[in-house]
């Protein structure tokens, strides 16, 4: 919207002299259309010169400056970003003044599917040249939507077509020490982990991983993030988790502590369904959370699932669910890691 | 102690909470008269909003110019939504101007003139369903948009979104979903996408737009229902997708579309509808968990239950085997009857009986999307933001999911409790799930296009 305000000097197209060749076309709606939009008589008359050298294939310096218009008054043409890929190409352009370009338009359309694609094209022309630019650029988007998910697949692109993973365990760290409740930032950090050529993957991370974890789940065991991130690291390895102490110990102290319990409770009811044996402590660390109308002669597993239908009731239907299936559920154990497997 | 420090999630989740207790403390405030006009649909003044949208958009509106069968989706499905029919002529107006939108090699643009794009060839064929006449469906060109469909198909087993355009799940979806609607759906097009698909479901168990990227309600509902109509449901790991899904919703009632982030209004169809199609999913869910068929109808509602056909054991039957004997991809494994089954999985889907309950609080749904989302004329994400076309016709389906999804089967109307609020003024149309069209029109077209 303020980009018309600023462009009210502009010159219409139709009293430009180098333009003066082209005819317009003007837009194909018919007689009566539904859903029209009111444009104004700008955003009509580039669209309609757009359209004359599209058809026209006209791969020109002009085609390109005017696709730069045309984009200003809607970034989310496809269509037009995709004739401004074919000029670049025809040009032969420098495509660091199209990242510039990019740059611009960028800053106020940070959640346009057609911004983020044009760049990942850009960043594949200019191969290695692009990493730095890119990593900081997807940066500055994160310092005030450390969350925005285009920026993240981006940068997720970046990283493994072209490189630059030395410090993005570390950039991992800082954005959740600076919000430990940012998922995007915690699924980053599971990407690295298992994703970076210079880590060793998955197995290799894994201890120094759900040391960190654990540590962020007895600051905030309310945290849904940091629990699905211990599931994460023991995906397609259940057994071990079953088998890590720390797992057992870390639940034992937030069953224990005054905090939210519920998603000690949820990790517990799997370990249990895979064959987990607690210890006499966190038996009764259960115990105490038993509800009195519960027989105490219940198995575990189904107790477990009783105190998360009292202390989860907006979830009250999936925990009587999850009751319902645990009778035979050791044997999802083998099947989850075979399905897991599979998945590779 | 650090960690108690009031992070930007929680200072955003404090801000959002407090303005939606606001609006349920009122509520519980007033006498039970009172709450029930609260709780009313605002059917004439959506109503009037929608229409009004169909005939006139402001300059603002230039912004969505590469998007406008999908602002035709919105509002029609809306409309449908609401029960409500469009006269002739806007009838014929559509029909116009969707036609003028299609590509003359197939597909759909954002506008008269622009590029084929799969979304918005989704959003195109979804309106002229919903429009409903022999006039609206046979003016696509189904064999045109087969080749489109095909041209975008990716080495990676995905789809782009147009020539040149993104590969992700989204695109996957709108091309599955459309092939299936029209009856032009083959093996070669479906050869790959579930490997695509499958890479994308991350470790909390929600499925993301590209391989690596985070679990997201919107693509999580885009991945479900193109591995469902693929008929390749059982490779997701289920039992982990659902634990995904019930946690997204929060205590405002409604769905946030990834862990730790806001309750948004639309979520109430995308996460809503992925808990709605598991309901329909026992019978593979039950497999994953281990649970033979006679234990796992033991949970269920016994009615529906006894109804099992045999057609729908052979059909999940049929693809444990295929996973078993190929588990890599399901290439060459196909015969002839498992390619007419899948090209009508969309019918026989609906068709099953629903042998689980909803795993999600259907009725605090409908009360975030009532309170919080219903404005004057339209429906937003949550209080403090505006209303949009988008929203509200995300919204009604959500809520319309929630309405419908304590029925034993396709066609059962709700019972009274099972709606909130008033039930006759409230209670809207039901939808199919996997295509997101007023299911009678669903109907409509299959018969139309499968040419019974
Ligand atoms: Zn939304």
């Amino acid at each position: 919207m303020d980009s018309g305000k600023e462009k009210r000097t502009r010159i219409p197209f139709k009293e430009r002299p180098d333009w003066a060749d082209v005819k317009p076309v003007p837009q194909d709606d018919g007689p009566c259309p539904v859903v029209p939009i009111a444009y104004t008589e700008d955003f009509s008359e580039t669209l309609d010169y757009f359209r004359a050298i599209y058809i026209a294939d006209e791969r020109s310096p002009r085609a390109l400056q005017l696709t730069a218009e045309a984009i200003q008054l809607n970034p989310g043409n496809y269509t037009v970003w995709q004739f401004r890929r074919v000029v670049l190409e025809s040009l032969g352009v420098d495509l660091h003044e199209e990242l510039k370009f990019v740059d611009r338009i960028a800053g106020e359309n940070t959640k346009n599917y057609q911004i983020w694609h044009h760049r990942r094209w850009l960043a594949e022309k200019l191969g290695a040249d692009a990493v730095t630019t890119e990593l900081e650029f997807t940066k500055k988007i994160f310092s005030e939507d450390a969350k925005n998910y285009h920026a993240w697949s981006h940068r997720q692109w970046v990283l493994q077509a072209l490189g630059g993973w030395e410090d993005e365990l570390a950039y991992c760290q800082q954005l959740l020490g600076d919000d430990i409740y940012n998922n995007s930032a915690w699924n980053q950090r599971y990407f690295v982990v298992t994703r970076s050529p210079l880590l060793g993957g998955l197995a290799a991370m894994r201890e120094l991983e759900v040391n960190y974890t654990v540590q962020a789940i007895r600051a905030s065991p309310e945290n849904e993030s940091p629990w699905r991130y211990l599931r994460g690291l023991y995906k397609n390895d259940t057994q071990s988790l079953v088998e890590d102490s720390q797992v057992a110990s870390v639940l034992l102290d937030v069953l224990t502590s005054k905090n939210s319990h519920v998603h000690a409770l949820s990790l517990l009811l799997d370990l249990l369904c895979h064959g987990f044996e607690p210890s006499q402590e966190l038996k009764s660390a259960v115990d105490v959370l038993t509800p009195q109308s519960c027989s105490p002669d219940l198995a575990l597993t189904k107790r477990v699932c009783s105190i998360l239908e009292h202390a989860d009731p907006m979830r009250v239907k999936y925990w009587n669910w999850r009751k319902s299936t645990v009778p035979v559920q050791s044997a999802q154990c083998q099947n989850t890691d075979r399905l897991a497997n599979l998945s590779m | 102690m650090e960690s108690r420090r009031v992070t930007k999630t929680l200072e955003d989740q404090g801000m959002v909470e407090r303005q939606v207790r606001e609006i349920y403390d009122f509520f519980y405030s007033i006498p039970p008269n009172s709450q029930s006009v609260v709780l009313e649909l605002q059917r004439d003044k959506h109503f009037d909003y929608l229409t009004r949208g169909l005939r006139k958009l402001g300059p603002s509106f230039s912004v969505l110019d590469a998007n406008r069968p999908w602002i035709s989706y919105w509002t029609l499905h809306s409309l449908a939504l609401l029960g409500e029919s469009i006269d002739a002529k806007l009838e014929n107006d559509a029909i116009d101007f969707l036609t003028r939108c299609q590509d003359k090699d197939g597909g759909y643009g954002g506008g008269p003139g622009q590029m084929p794009h799969l979304a918005t060839t989704y959003a195109a064929v979804n309106s002229l369903i919903t429009l409903g006449s022999p006039k609206a469906l046979s003016s696509i060109n189904r064999e045109k948009l087969y080749t489109f469909l095909l041209r975008m198909k990716d080495t990676s087993g995905g789809f782009r979104m147009h020539d040149g355009g993104e590969v992700d799940v989204r695109a996957c979806y709108t091309a599955i979903s459309v092939a299936n609607i029209l009856n032009i759906v083959d093996d070669e097009l479906i050869h790959g996408v579930g490997n695509y698909i499958l890479s994308c479901q991350t470790y909390e168990g929600g499925i993301a737009g590209e391989p690596g990227a985070e679990a997201h309600g919107g693509y999580t509902f885009c991945g479900l229902a193109a591995m469902i109509l693929i008929n390749e449901v059982n490779r997701l790991d289920l039992p982990r997708l659902i634990d995904w899904v019930v946690f997204r919703q929060g205590v405002e009632g409604g769905f946030q579309g990834r862990t730790n982030k806001l309750v948004d209004g639309c979520y109430s169809f995308w996460q809503g509808a992925v808990a709605f199609l598991i309901q329909r999913l026992n019978l593979v869910v039950h497999e994953q968990l281990g649970l033979s068929n006679d234990l796992g109808t033991e949970s269920a509602d016994d009615s529906s239950e006894s109804e099992l056909s045999d057609e729908e054991e052979h059909l999940e039957g049929t693809s444990s085997h295929v996973e078993e004997t190929c588990p890599l991809g399901q290439e060459g494994q196909e015969n002839a009857s498992d390619t007419t089954k899948k090209a009508d999985i969309g019918y026989e889907f609906i068709n099953r009986p629903i042998a689980m309950r909803p795993l999600f609080d259907s009725m605090y749904l409908q009360q975030y999307v009532l309170l919080c989302s219903q404005i004057d004329g339209g429906f937003r994400d949550k209080p403090g933001k505006g209303r949009d076309h988008y929203h509200t016709c995300y919204c009604l389906s959500g809520l319309s999911i929630a309405q419908y999804s304590w029925t034993n089967e396709a066609d059962d109307p709700p019972l009274h409790r099972d709606v909130f609020g008033p039930y006759s003024r409230n209670l809207l149309e039901q939808i199919h799930p996997l295509f997101n069209v007023e299911l009678d029109r669903y109907y409509e077209a299959r018969k139309f296009f499968s040419g019974l």
